[in-house]
């Protein structure tokens, strides 16, 4: 599948309105690259004030910029220059000297430090994540336009100081809490999930590298009045071993859903389900939960038991007919899920994932005494029926009947809120699907072979 | 701590008395007692917050911070009431140990005050005229709080015989490095606590120490991860040589070979840990080899042998995704090419196969050979040491036999439990391994069949 062979019909079919367009996102970067151009006009028609300041906060943001880290879900986050730039927002004084930039004056220096910042990036291929690099200017911009005036007429030291610091910390609070409200209402947009979700995600995930980063902006702040601008080099040390210890937490992250992504493919190579099966189904059930609303952390899950549904399967003798599940009969189905689950749990870490995979098959009111199934459960049963009954096609009339065949088993089988989040999954245009590889981190499909290229997509191109 | 013994008991003593001579001769002028109750109850929280974030694991604690914001801030006399404060904290700990460690502490912060007094360093909060000649007299006072701690503690293992002196020589130099650069630079943190100490007092420790606790958290969460994709890497590719009920446990065994041999060849830990997931994966191919292939018990044809030369592809195939494999894709894609260049799938020749597929072909074999065949029993080490050696040269690489040879003298093999297949239609039996040097495939040719 190329996009170069579809995109042309589709396009025409969907007319551009339908093209990706995320309002919070394009408001968001319009506001923050209107904001920058106007605080560097501004302040090049004003002129630089201290610019030995500006310039060292300025390489400060730029060099933060240069090593920022992706943390797991995709969020690009520069926690040195948000100090820095948090930093240089707060100061009030340098080495006991006064300095009176105005809130134009850093933004403008914000603004071109990460702008020098990216040029490496770019230089390499890496193209800019605009709405994170906006959120970082536009977080800055805040804090400058509140805070940035009360330093007229606050005494550069002497008993204010816990005043302002007690107005830092409140502002910092705040920023962050916009901050995640922004990303999350992207994110909602991108995956198509509730914005409470969503929200409540963010604020989890960026909590402990917000906390470091403001704190940090604080102290060097802080530091710069009594030391001077070597307070920069000494303030960044603490936060430069939390972004190692965050880059390393991600990069494991990344690596686990790598391994376990490539391992699942073996039932495919020992020819036990059809190719790109599990993939399919773990595309499918993850865009069924964000449509669900279901939490990143149970996504993850998801995703996990997505991938190794099968896997009870390499216990079997013999692959079953085209290994299909479906079409086992029950106590086939069961066994399988049991044996894939006994594998699972055997890892000692991953228990719910287990759980989940042991559930894929029971009926969604359940039929024992431990009730209905989790969640997780509900949705793999609808999505590997689905795919099993699909498979590679893209055909939309089979898809309607595949559809209708799983409504009609709603009484029984299928949980009937999640066939028709399937439903509605699939009649949405291509790119927002497509948008949930976005939760994982990696571009998928860029290394798969050709066939494994999410044919779902294909089909909902079609519609 | 109760069947202490007599010396260790009087040096615990000693230190107690000690500390406590300390701090009863003072002097405590020029400290002010709120300064001084601040500091040591930051210290104590600093403390307690370290040992919830990271349960004791490492010797050293961001409050090592706040202990040398007490030097320069208050001076020998206030750093020892501080460093004695430490036996007030808040976890379970028996009270000989909570004395000793508070009194170590006291005469560590006394010892280092003295130190940065000595070069100059004046007590009380530093203000912008003190820098930055102040880190000169602070920088002794790092080293010889460190010195004195160590000093201290080491005493009382020796008393307590659990280090030895003539240990000293093998001490591994990278991780105590790694250590010792840790705690100067927590110890530097402390200096600049000191300054901003001036500016707004206790918050000075909350603004400087969180995004450090915030590290560990992440570091300990990032341990937790790695440690979870291991038992799942380990698990699933356990998951994937359960049909063949002789060779469970093999990727296990091989990936430990493997690593002692890179081990042995004195290769970097980092490479040591890729050649181990190597290892691991080195067969996950094998489940695209049709069953009946495998059981057969006889020659077989062309067609068949193709399908077994085929397993190194495919398992590359299903791992090349996986980003840090890296170097150990290519481990894994050739590791049955033998030095003669006889071997599959492309039949590379000496240095051309890669370093990885060298090492991990080896210690296949081994492993293949230690273990029971339903065709033959178990070798011991012995016998598949001599048949590795008969092999070094055509088929495996002198260097990594030698290595594995040396490794395994060194560290010794655990073999693998003799296994009997119990009778159920799941397990399935292999009637030849392409794995076993001794008992090599045998291809029935085109001239043979006709």
């Amino acid at each position: 599948m190329t996009p170069g062979v579809s995109s042309p019909r589709t396009r025409q079919q969907r007319g551009p309105s339908r093209q990706r367009f995320d309002p919070t996102r394009v408001v968001l970067i319009a506001v923050a690259s209107a904001g920058a151009a106007g605080s560097l006009c501004w302040t090049s028609l004003t002129g630089f004030v201290e610019p030995h300041a500006a310039l060292a906060f300025g390489v400060l943001v730029a060099l933060g910029e240069l090593a920022r880290i992706t943390l797991p879900g995709n969020r690009e986050v520069a926690p040195i220059a948000s100090a820095g730039a948090i930093g240089y927002t707060f100061l009030v004084t340098i080495g006991g000297e006064p300095v009176h930039h105005s809130p134009a004056q850093v933004i403008a220096v914000v603004a071109v430090g990460l702008a020098v910042g990216e040029l490496p990036h770019v230089a390499v291929g890496r193209t800019p994540r605009w709405s994170d690099l906006a959120r970082r200017l536009l977080i800055v911009a805040i804090i400058a336009v509140a805070f940035r005036p009360s330093t007229l007429w606050l005494e550069p030291s002497g008993p204010h100081w816990g005043y302002k610091l007690s107005m830092m910390g409140a502002l910092v609070m705040l920023v962050w809490l916009v901050d995640s409200a922004i990303a999350a209402a992207i994110r909602a947009e991108r995956l198509r999930t509730r914005f409470t979700v969503a929200y409540r995600d963010e604020v989890r995930a960026l909590l402990p590298i917000g906390l470091a980063v403001g704190a940090s902006g604080i102290l060097i702040a802080l530091a710069s009045s009594v030391m001077g601008l070597v307070a920069l080099l000494v303030f960044t040390a603490p936060l430069l071993v939390t972004q190692v210890a965050f880059r390393r937490f991600a990069e494991i992250r990344l690596t686990y859903l790598q391994t376990v992504r490539a391992l699942s493919r073996v039932t495919e190579v020992g020819g036990y389900v059809e190719t790109g099966h599990s993939r399919r189904v773990s595309r499918l059930a993850q865009a069924v939960g964000c449509e669900l609303a279901m939490r990143e952390s149970d996504l993850l899950e998801l995703e996990y038991a997505a991938l190794m549904h099968d896997i009870g399967q390499l216990s079997l003798r013999d692959p079953i007919p085209s290994g299909a599940t479906v079409l086992a009969p029950p106590r086939e189905q069961r066994r399988i899920a049991e044996l894939g689950s006994a594998v699972i749990r055997e890892t000692g870490v991953l228990d719910s994932v287990a759980d989940l995979v042991r559930r894929q098959c029971e009926p969604y009111m359940g039929d024992g005494d431990d009730g209905p199934p989790p969640l997780g459960s509900r949705i793999i049963k609808v999505a590997n029926a689905f795919d099993d009954l699909v498979g590679e096609s893209k055909d939309r009339d089979r898809i309607e009947a595949v559809l209708q065949r799983l409504r009609m088993d709603t009484d029984r089988e299928y949980d009937p809120a999640v066939v028709e989040a399937l439903a509605s999954v699939l009649n949405r245009p291509a790119p927002r699907w497509s948008g949930v590889r976005l939760l994982s981190g990696t571009p998928l499909g860029s290394g798969g072979s050709p066939s494994m290229a999410e044919p779902a997509q294909e089909g909902a191109r079609d519609g | 701590m109760r069947a202490l013994p007599a010396v260790a008991r009087v040096y615990v003593c000693l230190v107690v008395l000690g500390a406590a001579a300390v701090l009863v001769i003072g002097p405590y002028e020029g400290i002010a007692p709120e300064t001084l109750i601040l500091l040591a109850v930051v210290f104590v929280v600093a403390e307690s917050i370290a040992r919830l974030v990271d349960g004791g694991r490492t010797g050293i604690s961001p409050s090592l911070s706040v202990s040398l914001a007490a030097v320069v801030i208050t001076g020998p006399v206030g750093a020892a009431v501080v460093g004695l404060c430490s036996s007030l904290l808040l976890r379970r700990q028996g009270l000989v140990k909570r004395l000793f460690n508070g009194g170590q502490l006291a005469l560590t912060g006394y010892a280092a005050g003295h130190a940065f007094q000595l070069l100059g360093g004046e007590q009380g909060v530093p203000d912008r005229s003190d820098f930055p000649w102040i880190v000169l007299p602070f920088t002794a006072s790092i080293l010889v709080h460190t010195v004195v701690n160590v000093l201290l503690v080491t005493t009382l293992m020796w008393c307590l015989g659990v280090v030895r002196i003539q240990q000293v020589r093998t001490v591994r130099w990278r991780p105590l490095a790694v250590l010792e650069l840790s705690s100067m630079g927590y110890g530097m943190l402390g200096l600049f606590i000191a300054a901003v100490w001036g500016l707004v007092g206790a918050f000075a420790v909350l603004l400087v120490l969180l995004p450090l606790f915030i590290a560990r958290w992440a570091f300990d969460q990032y341990i937790a991860e790695q440690r979870a994709h291991d038992a799942t890497l380990a698990t699933l590719c356990q998951a994937v040589e359960t049909k063949d009920y002789y060779t469970r446990g093999h990727c296990m065994r091989v990936s430990k070979a493997s690593g002692m041999i890179a081990q042995e060849l004195g290769m970097h830990a980092e490479r040591v840990q890729t050649i181990r997931y190597a290892g691991m994966l080195h067969d996950v191919g094998k489940l695209g080899v049709p069953t009946k292939v495998l059981q057969k018990s006889g020659k077989l044809t062309e067609e068949e042998f193709a399908a077994i030369q085929l397993h190194p592809m495919r398992g590359y195939e299903i791992v090349r995704e996986i980003g840090f494999l890296d170097e150990a894709l290519a481990g894994i894609m050739h590791h049955h090419e033998r030095m003669d260049g006889r071997g599959y799938p492309m039949g590379l020749a000496g240095e051309e196969i890669p370093e990885f597929a060298r090492i991990i072909s080896v210690a296949d074999a081994f492993d293949c050979m230690t273990s029971t065949r339903s065709y033959r029993k178990a070798r011991s080490i012995e016998e598949a040491i001599a048949e590795l050696r008969r092999c070094a040269g055509p088929q495996f690489d002198p260097r990594m036999v030698d290595a594995l040879i040396s490794a395994v003298a060194r560290d010794g093999w655990e073999t693998p439990d003799a296994v009997e297949p119990p009778d159920d239609d799941l397990v399935e039996v292999a009637q030849q391994d392409h794995d076993d040097p001794s008992v090599p495939l045998r291809v029935a040719k085109e001239a043979e069949r006709s």
